[in-house]
């Protein structure tokens, strides 16, 4: 099979290369590359051959899907989607059925250990997996099997980063976060729910240009992207400063913009892009809407109590329980007995002083 | 803290126990902790809406302001502190040394003490420095409590400052609690423990000092420890 670089691919797509150049520019500037990398990036795609990305879906909403497909640069959505060569999405390719499934073993053959794992949902591990059947078996085994012959994987959205509701307590399925379940591959998390479009573009397009994964934080996402908190950037953060919170949704503070930190906003605890890239073509993101950022980038978000408490809850001490609640119950008891405790011993000491008198007297 | 030798806490002698540094630093770390507790609190929970224009207001910058600056004060007296302890006295090394759990010596004289404050003993033994209950107490809550609180409070803080405070807590403890919410939770929660262990300690300080045969509250201010009957 003749092996087509990105670059014709794209002329073979009807883009100009003008169009192309254009690409090139906007995402070295999403990447936060300085003007010199541009013609780097064209230079590569138009000399590498293009790398093949299997997209896989487990237990999941398709969410993430619903998000990639509206990357918002034009160029983005069109070059990528012809460009990455998604050989393999279920739920956007045309194939069906068997021909579909064939394709994972084409490419499994065909591009061993050169293409890109791309999973969206997790597996099911309880009963042998089999709470998520694809093509008539469990979808960890694909998993697995697909895993083996890849280069990398790329874990879309909590669910494949984290495990994301389906992993809320008691997590009768048992859905596991795909790196506890593939340990000897390279993982790149992305998540979210579902990550920001153009987080996903970009880090596709960085892989597929540079040939290596982007630099990673402890916990495997991308600093360019995870690096900050929602709240370091956030447009409502001098308001946090000034000590002006909404304190209800209705109210004029609502009305005014400030700051959502006593509804329970996470922003201050999320590592995630919103507040810069925002979403839909840059349009809004949840806290410039007047809703709190509910930290669905973060491990169990889901497991973390309301969404709309500052101080959010304890399992262990009930579902109403939050540290303040706890802390101040013991604070309470603690101050009772102290009293009791003050009192029985200055009762204490007057009796024995009593009998040292009356010993005394007589 | 094993029981002394009859002479050195024989009634009418006074000892020489907590050095000025230690002083100095007890008082400076209550005064500490008093105004992280308050300033966390309200940072958690803040206070009322100031109304007018952002810029015209900086409430919750210095609350934060001072809840930063005295952990930075907090944590550099501690990490002295400990300095102290190695160039100080042995009273000054009681704090930070594990107690003696192995030691029956240790556990006779901790039922002794919860006998005490059950008011099941008469007399409570005398002691230089702290007795075996105050020792477990000590070392949890201001030893252990204390590098808890400075570990994920820099954490916390290295998330917005990034320097070294990020290099050097934030980068593993976040991963370690899994997300930061669960740091700020957890910091909480020791927070309080802390404020339990303070009332608990307040209380017992001045109730020795009234009914045990050994001066408490003067012996932190002056050093000096007397002991009587």
């Amino acid at each position: 099979m003749e092996v087509e670089t990105f670059y014709e691919v794209m002329r073979r797509q009807g883009i100009t290369r003008r169009s192309f150049m254009k690409f090139c520019s906007l995402t070295a500037a999403s990447l936060g590359l300085a003007p010199g990398f541009v013609p780097k990036i064209a230079y590569a795609m138009e000399t590498k051959p293009r790398t093949p990305v299997i997209w896989l879906h487990g237990l999941e909403c398709t969410c993430c899907s619903e998000s990639f497909i509206r990357s918002a640069h034009p160029l983005t959505k069109d070059v990528v989607l012809s460009m990455i060569s998604l050989d393999y999405d279920d739920t956007l390719m045309a194939a069906a059925g068997y021909q579909a499934e064939e394709i994972i073993a084409d490419v499994r053959k065909k591009y061993k250990g050169n293409f890109i794992l791309a999973v969206e949902g997790n597996p099911p591990l309880n009963e042998d997996g089999m709470y998520c059947i694809q093509a008539g078996r469990p979808f960890v085994e694909v998993l697995k099997e697909t895993a083996a012959d890849a280069k990398a994987i790329i874990s879309w959205g909590s669910c494949a980063s984290w495990g994301c509701v389906q992993a809320g307590k008691p997590n009768p399925t048992r859905a596991t976060p795909v790196h506890k379940v593939i340990t000897d591959k390279p993982i790149i998390k992305v998540p979210g729910c579902p990550p920001i479009a153009e987080v996903m573009t970009a880090v596709i397009t960085y892989m597929l240009t540079f040939d290596r994964i982007p630099e990673l934080d402890r916990q495997g996402r991308p600093k360019m992207f995870y690096g900050q908190r929602i709240h370091d950037k956030c447009y409502r953060r001098a308001n946090f400063d000034a000590g002006q919170f909404v304190e209800h949704w209705d109210d004029d503070a609502a009305r005014k913009g400030y700051c959502l930190y006593k509804m329970g906003c996470k922003g201050p605890t999320t590592y995630n892009a919103c507040s810069t890239v925002r979403w839909n073509d840059g349009v809004s993101f949840p806290i410039q809407s007047g809703h709190g950022c509910i930290g669905c980038s973060e491990d169990g978000f889901w497991d973390k109590g309301g969404f709309y408490n500052r101080v959010t809850g304890i399992n262990q001490f009930g579902i109403e329980a939050n540290a303040d609640k706890v802390g101040g119950t013991v604070a309470a008891v603690v101050g009772a007995a102290v009293v009791a405790h003050a009192a029985a011993s200055a009762l204490s000491r007057a009796r024995s002083t009593h009998d040292d008198q009356n010993r005394e007297d007589k | 803290m094993s029981v002394k030798t009859m002479d050195e806490t024989a009634a009418g002698t006074t000892v020489y126990v907590y050095e000025a540094p230690v002083r100095v630093w007890h008082w400076i770390s209550a005064l500490c902790i008093v105004v992280l507790a308050v300033t966390g609190y309200f940072i958690a929970n803040p206070l009322p809406s100031v109304s007018g224009e952002a810029s015209e207001h900086f409430l919750m910058g210095y609350i934060r302001f001072m809840h930063f600056s005295a952990a930075y004060i907090f944590a550099i007296g501690f990490v002295a502190r400990i300095y102290w302890a190695m160039v100080g006295n042995k009273n000054a090394r009681q704090l930070f040394m594990l107690p003696p759990i192995f030691s029956k010596d240790w556990w006779a004289g901790m039922l002794q003490e919860v006998r005490w404050y059950l008011f099941l003993e008469k007399e409570p033994r005398k002691y230089v420095g702290h007795n075996p209950l105050a020792l477990l107490f000590m070392f949890v809550a201001i030893t252990l409590g204390g590098l808890f609180m400075i570990a994920t409070g820099f954490a916390l803080y290295g998330e917005g400052a990034q320097g070294w405070s990020h290099a050097l807590f934030s980068s593993w403890v976040i991963p370690l609690f899994g997300q930061s919410q669960d740091v700020h939770t957890w910091h909480h929660m020791v927070a309080w423990g802390i404020v339990w262990f303070i009332m608990l300690h307040v209380y017992a300080a001045i109730r020795e000092d009234i009914m045990s045969p050994q001066t408490m509250v003067s012996a932190i201010i002056s050093g000096y420890r007397s002991f009587r009957k």
